[in-house]
């Protein structure tokens, strides 16, 4: 290159570069790219070992399918093969030696997707022994991962299973203002936790705003209040900034004292960096809002407001900052701050252009999560909405996806997309409908009318009288 | 405005004492939990005698007449007049057209604390279990019922009208006495009081340290017997100077008259198949009346059951083996109860039976849902309940001569998308406003900047 610029010109390459970074490094915000520490920690410290089970090219057809992007397709195959969605339209083609099952009068959906459940970690039988679920010795413990806590025998997953999910994550506990890690997990038996470990999907932080903290942690040194929580978030955030500082600099210097590892500060940083969202369990309006503010000041992201069953409240506020709010269709007033749930909540979010979807946080609800956005669907009609069927699927199966960042895997029924679908009996927003066939990566995983495709996890297996129930509390 | 307010006030305590029922072996020195007729609340009673003629309904009458295509239903003075098809309206009634649409009895809950819970975590709005010591059949719901709950227009704008109401399992043996109360206005909700004591014989009732089965049935038969020995000479132990040594409390043995009578139910709350077994030997032995509730595993017993006339109250969605008192649950428990001829009830998702009180509907779904004949599961909420706890003469079906809770919906009852279109408790039309659509209301639209949401 010459240098031939005239000095002008090299000013107005200099004033040029300030004003972009004076643009741009706001905007890159908290942290320019070559400082992350995502790609300087350990991500994947406890692998995947899933693969998905054997299967046969199937092809379901003439189906009602509910595609989970606000469509439905009358009278549609959909052709698994390879573990993915192959094909999906009025006609698909057959591979030879394919399966094919008749879709006349059923309906097919994406695999539902739980994004709150403790499965795992609060199992049934539910005893102290089997209690996994919180860390309650210090409000807060984002060193702790529930992947560590799961118990894969727990029969509540087949249970799940039978009511149509195929992904779930596995949150801790809500005892702690930072209660550790969650995982995303596929609904498939396993004899380890990795077994069914969601290939490739994010790990999330779990939050916990509220009435709960306080009441582990009111007489065992705080926070014993609303303000306490609020402290102890931004506390925590703080001593992650300059944790994250002392690596930076060691990176930098390449030289000098490394950095003591801290593992809960390792988390908290990638949180910071957004490489791991929060799922936080909010359920006051109030409470979100303040939520909100502290994500802006530290950085991180909010993925979800999870139980926020005053999210109709602030669905406007919501949709502004891009947070989802995941809520039940009708539980409400088992304590002061879940008093103000309204049916329609979900309805009410959805309608105000902000993303929303149902969990169950609970190994009964998790069974019914189609009746669950069935009655959430009914109620936002009941108010004057028009909600379509196919549009109220998404609740279940796309919006918990894209909370989840796994939405370009799973989560609608698209082509190249993870075969996890579910053939329906009858109208899945019925309470009548029974899953009667569950798809996972394409294979087989329950079959409603073969006891032997019904599984059954150690526990169960030998236990005289459950034996004679057909697996899956069936 | 006075002397209204005083007819309707008379008119309250009248109706209250009809609903009273009689020859109960209650103790002296208790006083009916009956509160003040508030005035507010008896202006807003419209006047009881109006009729009122729903017509053109799909009627489920869960009672002799069976399913009536187009039928009417002529509710006067609180009570069902007619039933069936082309009724004439008496002059002035009011016309309320089911357009071909479901027409069920209200519906009935077993087994929740609707009346006396708010708040579960709110301790002092929350009356569901004893706090002390006191082993304690004396824990009386009927004594903490409120009318002005705001669970009590949640479940009834869903159609829900009655509710057996008693304590929450315990961890003590007995638990309490349970009460049946109506949904609509108040003041006085209590239909029937005493409707049955509860007793918890699960080691499962909470307590952290669980008590092993031979301590709850030792000290379950010691009660009984206490109670038993007291009633034999109660007059004596009333005496100036009379004497008794049983350990258990006077207000407690009062309390068990009934149950040891046989007139009202022993309430038990039995998982396992064996305990529900042992539970059917002991109350024929010993004549007492016995009603299971959880009975996860009631399926197993069912022909014993059925021989004994025992009836069953289950949240039929409840299948996982939580505890080791539940290993045989499964969602066929409905389904397989009732095909051997037991009579069975249900309770709304047992983890909060009271502010779900409204999932009923959903809740006996499931059961169809599960191989449940239809008619049997809205009869579970309906005429089976009120046959279990001893109200079937006055509720349970559309049939003359009954109180008219009355509910017309807007598709199959038993659905999850259905919901009531309008309620009738005891012949008043329910407004169908809670505090949940009063809020839903108030947020309705969260663009319109003033007034404030505080105003709306």
């Amino acid at each position: 290159m010459d240098s031939t610029l005239p000095p002008w010109g090299a000013a107005a390459i200099i004033a040029v570069a300030l004003l972009t970074a004076w643009l741009v490094i706001p905007a890159l915000h908290p942290t320019p790219k070559d400082e992350a520490v995502a790609d300087r920690f350990p991500s994947d410290e406890f692998p995947s070992t899933y693969r998905p089970l054997p299967s046969h090219p199937t092809i379901i057809r003439g189906a009602t399918v509910l595609t989970g992007k606000d469509t439905e397709l009358k009278n549609a195959s959909i052709l698994l093969q390879d573990g993915k969605i192959a094909a999906i339209g009025p006609k698909v083609p057959e591979p030879p030696g394919s399966v094919v099952i008749s879709g006349k009068g059923k309906f097919v959906t994406p695999g539902l997707i739980d994004i709150h459940s403790h499965l795992g970690v609060y199992p049934s039988p539910s005893n102290e022994a089997t209690s996994d679920g919180n860390e309650a010795t210090k409000p807060t413990t984002p060193e702790v991962r529930s992947e560590s806590s799961v118990w894969p025998q727990d029969p509540g997953f087949s249970r799940a299973l039978a009511g149509g999910v195929t992904t779930m994550e596995i949150l801790p506990g809500s005892a702690n203002l930072i209660g550790g890690r969650s995982v995303v997990l596929k609904n498939v038996p396993a004899v380890t936790t990795q077994g069914m470990k969601f290939p490739g999907a994010p790990y999330d932080l779990k939050m916990a705003c509220g009435e709960k903290p306080k009441r582990i942690y009111g007489e065992k040194g705080g926070p014993q209040t609303l303000m306490g929580n609020v402290a102890g978030y931004r506390a925590a955030f703080e001593k992650a900034i300059e944790y994250r500082e002392k690596w930076r600099k060691y990176w930098k210097s390449k030289s000098g004292d490394k950095p003591d590892r801290d593992i809960g500060l390792e988390t908290l940083a990638l949180a910071l960096d957004r490489k791991i969202p929060v799922q936080m369990h909010c359920y006051r309006a109030d409470q979100m809002a303040t939520m909100i503010d502290v994500a802006k000041e530290f950085g991180f992201r909010i993925a979800a407001f999870h139980h926020a069953t005053e999210a109709y409240k602030i669905a406007d506020l919501l949709k502004k900052n891009g947070i989802c709010a995941v809520m039940w269709a009708d539980w409400w007033g088992f304590k002061m701050e879940a008093y103000d749930a309204v049916p329609e909540g979900l309805a009410m979010v959805d309608h105000a252009g902000a993303c929303a979807m149902i969990h169950s946080d609970d190994p009964i609800g998790i069974q019914r999560l189609n009746q669950e956005v069935a009655k959430a669907m009914a109620a936002g009609r009941r108010m004057g909405y028009r909600v379509s069927r196919a549009h109220a699927i998404a609740w279940m199966t796309r919006n918990p996806a894209k909370a989840l960042g796994i939405l370009t895997q799973t989560g609608t029924l698209e082509k190249g997309k993870m075969g996890d679908v579910v053939l329906w009996d009858s109208d899945p927003l019925s309470v009548y409908a029974h899953a009667e066939k569950v798809f996972i990566d394409g294979a087989l995983i329950y079959d409603r009318d073969n006891p032997k495709l019904s599984p059954r996890s150690d526990f169960e297996v030998g236990q005289e009288t459950n034996d004679t129930t057909g697996g899956a509390g069936q | 405005m006075k002397a209204p307010l005083f007819v309707g006030a008379a008119v309250l305590l009248a109706a209250a004492a009809i609903a009273q029922p009689h020859g109960q072996p209650r103790p002296l020195e208790v006083v009916p939990p009956r509160a003040a007729p508030h005035p507010a609340v008896a202006v807003a009673l419209p006047p009881v005698g109006g009729a009122t003629l729903v017509q053109h309904g799909h009627l489920y009458t869960v009672g002799p007449l069976g399913t009536v295509n187009d039928g009417d239903v002529l509710i006067e003075g609180g009570k069902i007049v007619q039933v069936g098809p082309n009724l004439v309206p008496p002059e002035g009634a009011r016309i309320v057209n089911a357009k071909g649409h479901p027409v069920t009895p209200g519906l009935m809950v077993s087994w929740t604390q609707v009346g006396i819970d708010e708040v579960d975590l709110v301790a002092e709005t929350n009356d569901a279990r004893a706090n002390q010591s006191l082993d304690s059949a004396a824990f009386d719901v009927a004594m903490a019922i409120n009318p002005n709950s705001t669970l009590i227009p949640v479940a009834r704008i869903s159609g829900v009208t009655r509710s057996l109401t008693a304590p929450g399992a315990c961890g003590e043996v007995f638990c309490g006495t349970a009460a049946v109360i109506h949904l609509g206005p108040g003041p006085d909700l209590l239909v029937k009081t005493p409707a049955g004591v509860l007793a918890d014989l699960e080691p499962t009732g909470g307590a952290k340290q669980a008590n092993a089965r031979p301590d709850i049935w030792a000290k379950f038969r010691e009660t009984l017997a206490d109670a038993r020995e007291y009633w034999a000479q109660r007059a004596g132990y009333h005496r100036p100077g009379g004497s008794r040594d049983q350990r258990t409390t006077r207000i407690d043995l009062d309390a068990l008259g009934p149950l040891i009578q046989g007139q009202e139910p022993l309430i038990a709350h039995a998982d396992r198949a064996s305990t529900i077994r042992e539970l059917v030997q002991f109350a024929q032995a010993n004549h007492l009346r016995l009603v299971v509730v959880g009975g996860s595993e009631a399926w197993e017993v069912a022909r014993d059951l059925a021989q004994a006339q025992v009836p069953v109250v289950i949240d039929p969605e409840f299948n996982l083996p939580a505890s080791f008192s539940d290993l045989g649950a499964t969602l066929r428990n409905a389904a397989r109860l009732d095909s051997a001829g037991v009579l069975v009830a249900f309770q709304p998702q047992s983890n909060d039976p009271s502010h779900y009180a409204r999932t009923i509907t959903q809740i006996a779904g499931n059961a169809v849902a599960n191989g449940m004949r239809w008619d049997h599961a809205l009869a579970a909420i309906t005429r089976n309940p009120a046959q279990i706890w001893g109200i079937a003469e006055m509720y349970g079906t559309l049939e003359p001569g009954k109180d008219a809770d009355v509910v017309i919906w807007d598709g199959d009852p038993l659905n999850v998308t259905s919901a009531p279109t309008a309620v009738f408790i005891r012949g008043q039309k329910i407004p169908l406003v809670s505090r949940q659509t009063e809020l839903r209301d108030r947020y309705r639209d969260l663009k319109r900047k003033y007034p404030p949401f505080a105003y709306r």
